[in-house]
């Protein structure tokens, strides 16, 4: 199992994090980032305002950010027929999107949590909220990982298929969202744990319905 | 290689509401090798994904027995890589370290070259490669000389006689006339529904 873990794993990584013609993980941080400085030019230079509201954003830009690479996470691999492939070697589809979700996360959560620094500095949010808004997307990103390769095994091979997952995604990962941007406010710490529980049952769910959707998309 | 083995038992394939075959029955031993012929869309390549266990049978039974690979019109290969780097991914995988199939491919100078850059001649004969590295018992080709030219029709041949010669067996769906010595055919038409 692990001699083909590692493999798998290397090969996601340098297609995902690194990018080579898709951009890697560097899009979404740019569009994460963007969103970040656009923010405070559309609701003016009101610090109170930004800060009360800048954990929010940085939570909606998150959540957008992770939907961009969702048209690379799976289809083209079925295209190509690695899924065939890999099934022939006895390497399951649940594997094969496990690995993938760690992979998905591995090139957008920590370069996320990363550029969440300067977005914090851009919105002027202070030290106890930034905190706060690294641990939620600690928490939370995995699930959103998670979220976004299921979507894009449900998805691969239909007619715009990457816009019609954005859509999918967007209401599955509104619990994830609620918890974390409510542990800004009202939520605290409970809200950081409904996040990464939220995090974890689609962290669970992923490698069985992606597994399934690869299968079932196979003619 | 010795105890490979595939037996078809009165198999039927339907694709969406249409029949395509019904009743193929076959058995094949180790050191065996069949074409099953047809015109385009007969079933040729739905029979070996069935085979495979790829798609579902809508009627009968496969039993096989020996690791699969297959060759199909997709070469499975990652288009930015080298070609080096992507067989080289398949190496893992398999678990193989030799290289020797590759100058007798004639791939050795394309290493350094991108999987997108190759003409379709030769990404079957980097997906020949794949395949030799895999050491599977069962070969099961889906018009394996499509866009190769004479040279690599011939080597493509001796391959396979090779692979069967030592045991393993060969199953091939092609409309081109396949050379190999001792090679059943299987009409697929006589199967029609």
């Amino acid at each position: 199992m692990t001699g083909r873990f590692l493999p798998l794993l290397k090969r996601d990584l340098a297609r995902l994090l690194l990018g080579g013609r898709g951009g890697g993980a560097l899009l979404p941080i740019l569009f994460f980032l963007c969103v970040a400085m656009l923010y405070p030019f559309a609701v003016g230079p009101d610090a109170p305002l930004l800060a009360k509201t800048g954990g929010g954003v940085i939570w909606v830009a998150a959540l957008l950010a992770a939907i961009l690479p969702l048209d690379r996470l799976v289809e083209p691999d079925i295209d190509l027929g690695l899924f065939d492939q890999w099934a022939l070697r006895g390497i399951s589809e649940e594997l094969v999107i496990a690995v993938r979700v760690l992979a998905h996360w591995l090139s957008f959560g920590p370069p996320l949590m990363l550029a969440a620094l300067p977005a914090a500095a851009l919105l002027g949010l202070d030290g106890n909220s930034l905190l706060t808004v690294e641990i939620g997307l600690l928490a939370g990103t995995p699930g959103l990982a998670a979220l976004g390769v299921t979507v894009a095994a449900l998805t691969a091979g239909l007619r715009g298929g990457a816009a019609l997952g954005g859509l999918l995604v967007i209401p599955m990962a509104v619990p994830v969202l609620i918890f974390g941007a409510g542990s800004l406010g009202t939520g605290g710490e409970s809200g950081l744990a409904l996040t990464a529980a939220a995090s974890l049952v689609l962290l669970a769910i992923a490698p069985f319905a992606g597994g399934a959707a690869v299968r079932a998309g196979r003619g | 290689m010795q105890g490979a083995s595939i037996a078809i038992n009165d198999l039927a394939c339907r694709r969406g509401d249409r029949l395509l075959f019904r009743g193929v029955s076959l058995r094949l031993a180790a050191g065996q090798a069949l074409q099953i012929t047809g015109s385009n869309g007969i079933g040729k390549s739905s029979l070996l994904r069935i085979v495979a266990g790829l798609a579902p049978a809508f009627a009968g039974t496969v039993a096989s027995a020996g690791a699969i690979g297959l060759v199909d019109e997709r070469p499975a290969l990652d288009p930015a890589l080298t070609l080096g780097g992507a067989l080289a991914f398949w190496r893992q995988i398999d678990g193989g370290d030799d290289e020797c199939h590759l100058a007798r491919l004639g791939l050795e100078s394309l290493l350094d070259v991108p999987v997108r850059y190759l003409s379709t001649g030769q990404k079957k004969r980097a997906a020949l490669a794949r395949l030799l590295g895999q050491r599977a018992e069962i070969w099961l080709l889906d018009e394996p000389l499509n866009g190769l030219d004479s040279h690599a029709v011939a080597l493509t041949e001796t391959l396979a006689a090779e692979h069967c010669a030592s045991g393993g067996i060969a199953l091939i769906a092609s409309h081109q006339p396949f050379a190999l010595p001792g090679m059943q055919t299987l009409p697929l038409a006589d199967y029609a529904a």
